[in-house]
């Protein structure tokens, strides 16, 4: 009974956290459908950045559009709700005119992924500073169920009634090709897991990126029979390998599992950084 | 920077030095012939002040990133040409409905598409009025010399944060490459109007409130105020709204913030106009040569003016229509298939004659060309 007691308790605790982050005068609910993964990577994003002591003016919330990215209008943060796909490009203009902000960025793999895949390969190349939460849902969720770069082959979507033809990307590889300096991946099954590697991500200098699987049953799940958000959750939980165990699979093994956790981590220098030291060299020349 | 206030100056470098003079302290681009040379010379002289430049990987971000940048306190800016425009607009629009202060250069070249990279064109005086799709009211500037360079980005800039609105700076090909002896201002020589910045405490603080002039206030990110921008129609909180008289009122802020105060925004050149019959009206570098045309004619007799519009957008209609009370012909010379034309037949009585002299290959409007023009319909 007592271990009862304090669990909720601590459960209170814990949602209490989140409740200080809400905008203040914002109506809620969210746009969000019951049960989309959307609010529980928001309440891992809200504890990670509790948990490093943030102060909510030196964070700057930054989101293009979908589903997703309506994230940093419910926060209690400087918001700026972008265009579709090209919220890293105005982080940059934040993080590269006010560097000693934390500077997060909130897309979908619709928005991140295709209309903004030019400007997701020059952040990490840059490794500026931003933290980027891709919330893959493997659909885009807001226009109700067209094909993304991540629906997966044979996948079927509004926009692909016979199943996907097309390859999907792995936006932690193309992360790290392209030069960002920590990659991790989470799902919303695993929550302390993904708190821990939002809080790395978000304590790195450089560009850091963590892609959280995640669920839209209402057009994903349900175009593919995946039942509702917790079979869903349970598949990520089931098909979902740690790079610690993943090193004593075989090939074979890891046949139709993807991995979470950290996949990469380097001390690459930093945009803003070494921007500054041509300022240095070169503040007050005529 | 120059050490000399009498310099010899490239047009897009008059650009940069007008806007280094405004204050601006950040600039975001992408290389486009014949603008290019304002990036190169911001890359240059930006970090000597401890300002910001970046290169980004296209026009999209390039406008994206100077609108961050002006959300966190800076004036920025951002120049282009006709493709890097056409691409800057989705988010030219984003930075008028989130009412955020920046300049946009345009060095025009021919078009539609790749056109004419190295040659002059007036061709995207409309674009600049209406580019972004949607309802709203767009400051656009035009100078016609490399001097005017400076100041007309002087002007942009404290239009955009005197309303809160993005601006655009008109310029061509012709005004971007050439070189002119010029005086640079000395400081305190031109007024420098930085953004109004909120002042209420943060609980009290309304970052779209309806202002007696329409402009609300600004707080900058990082500044306690924690405000939320976004594209989708808001309320004065900044909250999305779908509410038919909340819409309303958002939409006519975006309007009337500029309509209401069109005299204090709108500025022309009048020259041998008094006694004028016949009135030429041009923009930019086509101005130069109109002028010369005129002078020509005065020798020869002929009772001939030019208004110049400096400010293109708002449309100057009551300004427009009082000096060129008495001309019964109207020339308007351009370097497109007649654009502006159109607005000077809707602002003139009926019964005004309105000529429109049209180049579009390439090519600058010769004074002959004008004087002839002139001649046929005289
Ligand atoms: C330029 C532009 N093109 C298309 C759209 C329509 N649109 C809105 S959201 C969206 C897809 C979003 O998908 P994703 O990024 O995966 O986000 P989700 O809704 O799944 O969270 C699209 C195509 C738009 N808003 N702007
Ligand atoms: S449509 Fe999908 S992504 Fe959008 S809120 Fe609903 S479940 Fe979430
Ligand atoms: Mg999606």
């Amino acid at each position: 009974m007592a271990t009862v007691e304090k669990t909720k308790s601590v459960e209170k605790q814990k949602s209490d956290v989140v409740l200080n982050y809400f905008r203040p005068r914002k109506k809620l609910p969210t746009v969000w459908c019951a049960g989309c993964g959307n609010g529980i990577v928001m309440s891992a994003l809200i504890r990670a950045i509790d948990k490093l002591g943030y102060s909510k003016d030196e964070v700057a919330m930054v989101s293009g559009i979908g589903c997703t990215s309506r994230m940093p209008i419910y926060l209690d943060f400087s918001a700026l709700h972008t265009t579709h796909g090209r919220a890293l490009a105005f982080a940059t203009g934040i993080k590269f005119a006010k560097p000693h902000m934390k500077v997060i960025v909130i897309t979908g793999d619709g928005d991140c992924l295709a209309i903004g895949g030019n400007h997701f390969i020059h952040a990490c190349r840059r490794n500026i500073d931003i933290t980027a939460i891709l919330i893959n849902n493997h659909i885009y969720g807001m226009t109700g169920g067209q094909g993304s770069p991540t629906t997966p082959s044979g996948s079927i979507s509004t926009t692909t009634p016979y199943g996907n033809v097309e390859k999907n990307f792995d936006p932690c590889k193309l992360a790290e090709a392209a030069g960002a300096s920590f990659v991790a991946r989470g799902t919303v099954y695993h929550t302390p897991q993904l708190e821990k590697a939002i809080t790395k991500a978000l304590d790195h200098n450089g560009f850091s990126l963590v892609e959280v699987i995640s669920n839209c049953h209402t057009y994903y799940g349900r175009l593919n029979r995946r039942g509702d958000a917790v079979s869903m959750l349970n598949a990520f939980k089931e098909n979902s390998v740690t790079t610690a165990k993943a090193k004593k699979l075989s090939p074979e093994e890891m046949e139709g599992k993807f991995l979470i956790g950290t996949l990469h981590e380097d001390d690459r220098t930093e945009f803003c950084d070494e921007y500054q030291k041509v300022v240095d060299a070169h503040m007050g020349e005529k | 920077m120059v050490d000399t206030q009498r310099t010899l100056l490239l047009g897009n470098l008059a650009a940069v030095e007008g806007a280094i003079y405004a204050g601006m302290r950040f600039y975001a681009g992408y290389p486009i012939t014949p603008s290019t040379e304002v990036a190169e010379g911001c890359s240059r002289e930006l970090p000597k002040i401890g300002g910001r430049f970046i290169q980004m990987e296209d026009e999209i971000s390039s406008i994206g990133a100077v609108v961050g940048a002006s959300v966190s306190g800076m004036k920025a800016m951002t120049a282009t040409s006709g493709p890097g425009f056409s691409l800057m607009q989705e988010n030219i629009g984003y930075a008028y409905i989130t009412e955020t202060p920046c300049v946009v250069i345009n060095v025009q070249r021919g078009g539609p598409s790749t056109g004419l990279p190295t040659k002059v064109s007036q061709s995207d005086t409309m674009q600049a009025r209406w580019g972004p799709h949607g309802d709203y009211t767009a400051i656009v500037v035009a100078p016609s010399t490399v001097g005017d360079t400076v100041t007309e980005t002087i002007r942009a800039f404290n239009l955009s944060e005197r309303f809160r609105t993005p601006v655009v700076v008109l310029m061509d090909e012709i005004i971007g490459h050439q070189r002119e002896l010029i005086s640079l201002p000395k400081p305190g020589e031109h007024q420098v109007i930085n953004r109004v910045k909120a002042t209420v405490p943060p609980e009290e603080f309304q970052p779209f409130r309806l202002t007696a002039n329409g402009v609300s206030p600004m707080a900058a990110y990082g500044e306690g105020y924690r405000t939320i921008s976004t594209g989708l129609t808001h309320d004065p909180m900044g909250f999305t709204t779908n509410e038919p008289k909340e819409i309303k009122v958002k939409l006519d802020k975006l309007r009337n913030k500029i309509m209401d105060f069109r005299s204090e925004i709108t500025k022309l050149r009048v020259e041998m106009m008094d006694d004028a019959e016949i009135a030429f009206v041009s923009y930019g570098s086509v101005s130069r040569a109109v002028l010369l045309a005129v002078a020509l004619a005065r020798s020869a007799g002929v009772k001939v003016g030019l208004v110049q519009l400096y400010t293109v957008w708002p449309f100057p209609d009551n300004k427009l229509r009082d000096y060129c009370q008495k001309c019964h012909k109207i020339i308007v010379p351009e370097l497109n298939m007649g654009q502006i034309v159109h607005e000077i037949r809707r602002v003139m009585p009926p019964d005004t004659e309105i000529h429109s002299l049209q180049r579009y290959d390439g090519e600058i409007l010769t004074p002959m060309q004008i004087l002839e023009k002139l001649e046929e319909v005289m």
